[in-house]
């Protein structure tokens, strides 16, 4: 395969829910120490609904396609903050790709731009306020970076994201939940950096 | 964790059953989308709808609040967690009586984007929505760099005071303004002797030792602002006062009402004893207790701790308090 299709897209979502509900309480004790403790109870209930869905697509799917549906699943099922702000993301990832068949090293950047410029433009958090965007724009920027090899592309964006998540840990949060507990929040890293670092490995590792 | 429940991902759905099946002459529950509950008249034409909601575990907020005076809907989400925004728009489209529906949304990040998305959904579908953010809490600084202030228990004054609002019959935007009117009138502060448990978690939100006292709490389990060693009430009561009195600032000759909240595992007994520390420091202050409201009202689950709200009143936000109210948690004048 030269590019990422839509049958591609489909088993990455698939590892991603199956990754969610293996990490589910590992998430929830993330989001324990500073938010609410739903992080990883809130995905793992929109990913299940996503693999329901999934099912229901036609053999041969567009990437675009099926980034739609997970965003529609996600905003429906997930609420919390975790809801809109992936879902943003899917919906936005979903109009990048568009009805391309397939996604080379420079759509997939595209796509992933899209989806970081989601996030931002919903939670309007910048870099260093200890939010998935912290995790979002270091991969975004890996993979631009890491040439035309697409698969080199999700390797570097997935390594970029989970470095990005660690470096949360020293962060004071501005803004989400942890922000109510000022320098408190220092020392846990954010819930929602990693989760993006857990969705962003599942695709560097799907073949 | 023990808990009187059946299986932990079934406690809001077997919750909200049980609600329903115990007060069908108030409300009426709406299943699909999940969990819209319902004043058992609405819509009623030509008047406001208020619709409020967020996560469960906070009860009686919100479905204790829906009814004759109050709000006409409650969308209940998961356990601490906002609902989605299909749920919200489906209760928005339920108490539409043609004169517009008001959102009042307490202030976090996950409540203030779902709201957001059904509000333009449900105006996509021509329905005049307006949205109040209530942000009482004074436990939080206000800043760049926070979220905001949380909605913590002033959202209970919020929903009476806007429900007689919109009862008596005013606009969208007059509702709209008295809810505005009440949330830069009221200021909270709340503190936790122990933490609570969310079902799907299994353990406790945060560890809290025997002597240890959280002050500066929200209403989902979040640890407060600072961790002191545990104290008599009454000095307990002042480290909540104090910065609310300062906050608004509350002055000699205000009049005002005291909403003593208990945060789920705290008898009324210490309640009172709270209400009494309180009340002698309004009058030390030269501050007139126009109304005084002690039970749990916003609560966080079985957690242990106490809230203090203080709303400064006029007499239009008094006659609008006393307005009749009808609903499973407040009940007067009818």
């Amino acid at each position: 395969m030269s590019g990422l299709d839509g049958a591609w897209t489909r088993r990455w979502i698939e590892a991603v829910a199956a990754q969610v509900a293996e990490r589910k309480a590992e998430l929830t004790a993330l989001d324990r120490a500073i938010g609410d403790a739903d992080h990883g109870e809130n995905l793992d209930r929109g990913f299940q609904a996503v693999l329901g869905k999934l099912e229901a697509l036609d053999d041969a799917p567009t990437p675009g396609a099926v980034l739609k549906l997970v965003a529609t699943t996600l905003i429906s099922t997930v609420g919390g903050a975790a809801g809109p702000l992936y879902g943003t993301a899917f919906l936005k990832a979903a109009m990048a790709a568009g009805d391309r068949p397939e996604l080379d090293a420079a759509g997939l950047v595209e796509v992933l731009a899209a989806a970081r410029d989601g996030i931002v433009a919903r939670g309007k958090a910048e870099l260093q306020d200890k939010t998935m965007v912290d995790a979002w724009t270091p991969a975004v920027d890996a993979a631009a970076a890491a040439g035309d090899d697409v698969r080199a592309a999700l390797e570097a964006a997935a390594v970029a994201a989970a470095a990005g998540a660690v470096a949360t840990e020293p962060l004071v949060a501005h803004k989400g939940r942890a922000s109510y507990l000022g320098e408190r929040a220092v020392g846990h890293r954010d819930p929602g950096a990693e989760s993006t670092s857990l969705i962003l490995r599942a695709a560097a590792d799907t073949q | 964790m023990k808990k009187l429940i059946n299986d932990p991902a079934k406690t809001v759905d077997e919750g909200v059953a049980g609600f329903a099946a115990a007060h069908p002459d108030l409300v009426r529950v709406v299943v699909d989308p999940p969990f819209v509950i319902v004043r058992a008249d609405a819509p009623v034409a030509g008047k406001v709808g208020l619709v409020s909601g967020g996560g469960s575990g906070h009860e009686p907020l919100h479905a204790g609040f829906v009814g004759f005076g109050m709000l006409d809907a409650a969308v209940p989400g998961a356990m601490f967690t906002s609902p989605t925004p299909d749920p919200i728009l489906e209760a928005t489209k339920q108490v539409d009586g043609g004169a517009g529906v008001l959102h009042i949304v307490k202030n976090y990040t996950g409540d203030v984007l779902n709201f957001e998305t059904a509000a333009e959904l449900a105006l996509a579908e021509g329905i005049e929505v307006a949205s109040v953010i209530v942000d009482d809490d004074v436990a939080v600084k206000d800043s760049l760099y926070t979220a905001g202030r949380r909605g913590v228990a002033g959202t209970l004054l919020v929903e009476k005071i806007a429900g007689a609002a919109a009862q008596r019959g005013d606009t969208l935007d007059q509702v709209a303004e008295i809810a505005r009117k009440v949330n830069s009138s009221v200021r909270s502060m709340g503190l936790a002797l122990a933490p609570c448990t969310v079902p799907h978690a299994g353990e406790p939100s945060f560890d809290l030792a025997e002597d240890e006292v959280e002050i500066g709490i929200g209403i989902h389990g979040e640890p407060g602002r600072v961790r002191i060693a545990l104290e008599p009430a009454d000095r307990l009561v002042d480290r909540l006062i104090e910065p609310i009195l300062e906050d608004l600032p509350f002055a000699a000759d205000d009049r005002v009402l005291l909403l003593v909240n208990g945060m789920g595992g705290t008898p009324l007994s210490e309640l009172y004893i709270v209400f009494r520390r309180a009340a002698e420091v309004l009058a030390e202050r030269g501050i007139t207790l126009a109304r005084s409201l002690v039970g749990s009202y916003v609560t966080s689950l079985e957690m242990q701790g106490v809230s203090l709200t203080l709303l400064k009143v006029d007499d239009e936000l008094l006659d609008l308090y006393d307005a009749p109210v009808e609903t499973v948690a407040l009940r007067w004048g009818r």
